[in-house]
């Protein structure tokens, strides 16, 4: 019996999962697969030494992963580091994009070049860009520490990357974590520079020039007009720029390997797992950190629920 | 007649610029600087960023390559990255398509899980991941590390697509359909090369993230030198007392690629997607 040809819309339910289907395998088998994994360590009792032995039928749950790290003040250190450390940085950030993005706003000769140059330390490669501030920041021979001693009157030169907290006048500052949060302002201010003056372009400018003509000064006009129509995409940078600083691994790993006060939730994940080659605590850290995000995600998607209500 | 507020305010702009051009162009020209120094005279006299004519050498290039081995690391991290880019091309055309043009079942729980793919901690998956490709044996392996690469950056690629290929009129595919062109047809002869120019940006961009990428590369081929990528390599070689200008021509040979493509890609970015494609 031949096969009743399909319907219009039929074939395309068919063609639409058949195209997505590769897509779908892989993340789920290098995502989705993972991460529940992840759910599955978290309550287990595994080291490292014990994959090769794992077999499914065989697993003892336990909540003594989660248990020992929710009652370790290191986690809590790390967890409050990490906080300060996202919070810092994308408010960094994004205060930097929109100085640069309103000062590259109005055309002038070489603009482009400008704008160009700018965005350098978002497509650097992560490991070139922190050899090279590493190569920069050293005591020996960085140049930092070169103009800091021989122009700046230091007494001595600044191991900017291991040093825990240092007194400057009546403040104590917290060095290592200034510099890696000063690091990914560095990194990633460009981002926000790029999507303000997007944002930028489209501000019309009718409204603007009336209120200079009614004899409002640029910094009013920047308070009451710009900031209002900015609000929207700096919020969502807000939070996009949060939720990644939250979850870097890289730019402090390669900076500091934790030291100097610097050891966020990432950098215990990665010594859990490799240094004490605890698969069961890696996991639970790293559970706790998803859920740390995803309370982050529902506040936003709260209040943007509340604002268009 | 300017105003102070008008006066303070183009200073202050000017300050701005400046300031943020010495920041970020600054760093790189600093290690491109000392990649020409010999490693002695660095050492001595760090405040003299420009190499005095006599004693400039390029000798660190050579010896970061061969020597050091980021050479062979380099080919490691071009294949997987041209493995990752060919892929995720692959697998997100076929994918925006669907999403793009095609009403079928379970197309929201896709979009769902690629955004919570997109929003997990890379260092959570990294963790069973870890676990997973040393049970079955392919850590050491960049096969498992192109998988991983794929799956990180689909969810952004598909995305990214979407946007170009929502621009390809419908219409043309619909002519193209009529005259008897099957759906993969359909993808391969119209809408690929009328979004050929988004398609390659994103093939760029993807294939920056894989040759940028330093912790899957970390956790899965740290015990097998012969098969560090060359961001893992330098990050190794820092780790030793390996001379700084050295160090500093690894860095700039890596970011040499990246540059490159990202100059390519603005390019490509800003030629006309459809204009003309279409009948009136």
């Amino acid at each position: 019996m031949a096969a009743k040809p399909l319907t219009m819309s039929r074939r395309e339910d068919r063609d639409g999962r058949l195209l997505v289907a590769p897509t779908m395998a892989v993340v789920l088998a290098f995502a989705v697969l993972p991460f529940l994994a992840v759910v599955l360590f978290a309550f287990l009792d595994v080291r490292l030494v014990d994959i090769p032995r794992l077999y499914l039928d065989e697993l003892v749950f336990t909540t003594d992963n989660l248990a020992t790290v929710w009652g370790s003040p290191r986690f809590w250190s790390a967890a409050t580091t990490t906080v300060t450390y996202a919070a810092a940085s994308s408010a960094g950030a994004i205060l930097v994009g929109l100085a640069v993005a309103l000062a590259l706003r109005h055309p002038f000769p070489g603009r482009g070049l400008i704008r160009a140059l700018v965005l350098v330390p978002y497509i650097l490669p992560v490991v070139a860009a922190t050899t090279i501030w590493k190569t920069l920041l050293n005591p020996g021979y960085g140049l930092v520490n070169a103009v800091g001693t021989e122009w700046l009157g230091w007494a001595e030169p600044i191991a900017f990357l291991t040093t825990t907290s240092r007194d400057v006048g009546p403040f104590e500052i917290p060095v290592a974590l200034t510099t890696v949060i000063a690091f990914e302002v560095w990194k990633t201010f460009p981002l926000a520079f790029l999507f303000i003056t997007a944002r930028l372009q489209v501000v019309p400018g009718d409204i603007e020039e009336a209120a200079q003509i009614d004899g409002a000064g640029k910094t009013r006009v920047f308070w009451h007009l710009l900031l209002p129509q900015l609000a929207g995409v700096m919020a969502l940078l807000a939070v996009l720029r949060f939720l990644w600083s939250f979850q870097n691994f890289n730019d402090i790993y390669l900076l500091t390997g934790g030291a100097g006060g610097t050891e966020v939730l990432a950098v215990r994940v990665y010594s859990e797992l490799v240094v004490r080659a605890n698969i069961g605590t890696a996991s639970a850290t790293g559970l706790i950190m998803t859920g740390m995000l995803l309370v982050v995600v529902a506040v936003y998607a709260w209040m943007i629920k509340r604002e268009k209500a | 007649m300017r105003s102070t507020e008008d006066r303070i305010l183009g200073v202050l702009r000017w300050a701005v610029i400046t300031v943020a051009v010495v920041v970020t162009a600054g760093p790189l020209l600093y290690g491109f600087l000392l990649s020409l120094r010999p490693f002695q005279s660095v050492l001595t006299e760090p405040l003299d960023l420009l190499p005095s004519p006599g004693e400039i050498t390029f000798d660190a290039y050579p010896t970061a390559m061969a020597e050091y081995g980021l050479g062979g690391n380099m080919w490691n991290s071009l294949q997987v990255a041209l493995a990752t880019a060919a892929l995720a091309i692959v697998l997100s055309v076929l994918g925006a398509y669907a999403a793009v043009r095609l009403r079928f079942f379970g197309r929201d729980v896709v979009n769902v899980v690629f955004l919570g793919v997109y929003l997990l901690p890379g260092i959570v998956l990294a963790v069973p991941l870890f676990v997973l490709l040393s049970r079955i044996g392919l850590t050491g392996s960049l096969a498992g590390l192109v998988f991983v690469y794929v799956a990180q950056t689909v969810p952004v690629a598909l995305y990214m697509l979407r946007t170009y290929l929502v621009a390809v009129p419908s219409s043309v595919e619909e002519a193209a359909m009529i005259d008897g062109c099957g759906r993969l047809a359909v993808i391969r002869r119209v809408v690929l090369p009328m979004a050929l120019p988004g398609v390659a940006a994103t093939a760029l961009y993807v294939f920056m993230i894989a040759w940028n990428e330093y912790l899957f590369a970390l956790l899965f081929l740290v015990a097998d030198r012969d098969r560090w990528t060359v961001s893992l390599g330098i990050a190794q070689l820092t780790e030793f007392s390996v001379p700084t200008t050295v160090l500093m021509a690894g860095s700039i040979a890596i970011t040499v690629p990246v540059v490159a493509g990202f100059f390519l890609a603005q390019r490509l970015l800003v030629t006309g997607l459809t204009s003309g494609a279409e009948k009136g």
